[in-house]
């Protein structure tokens, strides 16, 4: 399957879909990876490793510094797939690149892409390919 | 696909140093994500990134500060974690203590001027209509476009220092007229004029219409055309916390809306919603999540207090004092304060017992000691920020509510307005 990568790269891992778009700040903690957003019908799962496949981000712009933390402390996902293109969600990535040469990709991923995505199934990203292992 | 300009190629490939090479490559991935043709020139910056979320935000400004990172437009801070005015009232750990001091001291290294304000609005100088702007912080954003007319996307952490390194912007977004015209139109119907002459209307407006529209422009008819800057700020505040709203139009009184139609652009609203007050007291209801219990502290100032604020909060307090065991708080900027201070409000509002924190506020970083009972405030953004942010219960109410409550230690709302 073809994506649109915002920030090119190749992942491997798990995909975790969200049902509703996550606010970083307040909603992941960066020394666990686990979603702590208690209003989010995800709330409690661990995103470190994974592909995490979510609508959009939401609120707040210091979850860019969130994402770029969570990449520091090695809690973050493997790579994020988005239904529409996220300027907060990028920069956190992006800064990550630029400050520590850790590479998660952000790919937008057309609607049939993003609804085939299920939790659980394994996955690669391979800058604008998306390939179930 | 991006174009862009000999100056901004030679600024990415690091002819002016590492740190506008840096942010040069930021500013233009963001620009191809957004699918901007080109960049444009900022005059202003505000920066949120000042306030610490943890180390990589701190190695982000150390990096950019050591490769020579320097402002190239005038550029105001936001509020941080400390208070440096009032340090005593910090109660965090001295690891967030200096980390804090260490952030605030990179971005004033690259030239940052120390204002420390979530509301840059309230300086002497400030952007005018139609002024290309790259500011970051909620609430900020949502005044600069509506209130003054200025010009500025939803910037925050990291692109806020690209921007006023670089000086460069994506033409994208708020900065384009397509971006700028209402999407939905709000009504006010059958609101009594009591209602619409009280201050909480503006921040329970703001409130329901960020609910209810998202990120879209709103455009609101039928709000008093006199209404101050203040009630503007309440009311965009409110926007951006329950909807992150970063522009609205106020028909009658904000500078792009003289007319429904101008708001509208010429384009059909894709919604129309009446409010009526029903409406009003649902959404004024969500914002407190207790209105009884013991009430330990009172915050006002959120955004910044303003000066026409201190003076309407001296007249409330005049001859009486906050309750023993009640805090009371009210933040604002250092420019404010010293103006406020000048006039001869400050003294007798320290006083009747109120502290003024400045620099942070109060629901960003630890200051309030006590967490047990009820917070009030008078503001939307506070109401909506402090139950998740510091686990206090809120009481949301007008200012009137908020003095009349520290003076009699309990929470007190006036019915006379709204029942």
């Amino acid at each position: 399957m073809t994506v649109h990568p915002l920030l090119p790269g190749t992942a491997t891992g798990p995909v975790v879909v969200l049902d509703e778009p996550l606010s970083m700040w307040g909603g992941l903690d960066p020394e666990t990876g686990e979603l702590i957003d208690r209003r989010h019908p995800q709330s409690g799962a661990m995103l470190a490793g994974c592909i995490l496949v979510l609508p959009s981000g939401r609120g707040s712009s210091s979850s860019a510094s969130v994402l770029a933390e969570a990449i520091r402390l090695g809690t973050a996902p493997m790579a994020i797939v988005l239904a529409e293109s996220d300027d907060i969600i990028l920069l956190g990535a992006l800064v990550a690149r630029e400050l520590y040469g850790l590479v998660h990709p952000v790919v937008v991923a057309d609607e049939v892409t993003y609804r085939s995505l299920q939790t659980g199934e394994r996955v690669t990203i391979a800058d604008a390919e998306l390939v179930r292992d | 696909m991006l174009h862009l300009t000999d100056r901004d190629r030679a600024l990415a490939s690091g002819d002016l140093g590492p740190a506008s090479a840096m942010a040069m490559r930021i500013i233009t991935a963001i620009a191809e994500a957004n699918g901007a043709t080109g960049l444009i020139d900022v005059t202003s910056a505000h920066i949120d990134s000042c306030l610490y979320h943890g180390d990589a935000g701190l190695d982000f400004a150390e990096r950019l500060a050591a490769d020579g990172g320097r402002v190239v437009v005038p550029t105001t801070l936001n509020v941080s974690s400390l208070d440096l005015l009032h340090p005593h009232l910090f109660r965090g750990d001295t690891h967030l203590q200096e980390r804090g001091r260490r952030l605030m001291a990179a971005y004033l290294a690259m030239g940052g001027m120390p204002t420390w304000t979530c509301a840059p609005y309230q300086a002497a100088s400030r952007p005018a209509l139609g002024e290309h702007i790259a500011w970051a912080e909620s609430n900020a954003i949502v005044f600069a476009n509506s209130v003054l007319g200025a010009r500025t996307d939803r910037y925050g952490d990291f692109i806020d220092i690209c921007a006023a390194i670089t000086g460069r912007v994506p033409d994208a977004g708020l900065h384009r007229d397509e971006h700028r015209r209402a999407r939905v139109v709000f009504r006010l119907e059958g609101i009594s004029d009591e209602v619409l002459r009280s201050e909480i209307l503006y921040p329970v407006v703001g409130h329901l219409v960020g609910r209810r529209t998202g990120t879209r422009v709103p455009a609101i008819v039928g709000l008093p055309t006199d209404a101050s800057e203040d009630s503007l700020k309440a009311l965009g505040a409110a926007a951006a916390s329950s909807g992150g709203v970063a522009m609205f139009h106020a028909v009658g009184r904000t500078p792009e809306a003289a007319t429904l139609e101008e708001a509208l652009g010429g384009v059909a609203p894709e919604r129309e919603v009446v409010i009526e007050q029903a409406m009003l007291d649902a959404a004024r209801a969500e914002l407190s999540t207790r209105t009884e219990g013991p009430l330990t502290a009172v915050s006002v100032g959120t955004p910044h207090f303003s000066l026409a604020e201190f003076r309407t909060l001296v007249d409330l307090m005049y001859r009486r004092r906050v309750a023993a065991g009640i805090e009371f708080y009210v933040n604002t900027s250092r420019e404010v304060l010293a103006q406020a201070a000048a006039e001869g409000l400050i003294l007798p509002l320290r006083a009747a017992g109120i502290e003024i924190v400045t620099d942070t506020c109060t629901y960003i970083t630890p200051i309030m000691r006590d967490h047990d009972g009820v917070v009030m405030t008078n503001s939307g953004k506070m109401a909506y920020y402090a139950p998740g942010n510091l686990g206090v219960a809120v009481a949301f109410g007008s200012l009137g509510d908020c003095v009349a409550s520290a003076i009699a230690g309990r929470i007190t709302l006036d019915p006379a307005v709204w029942g």
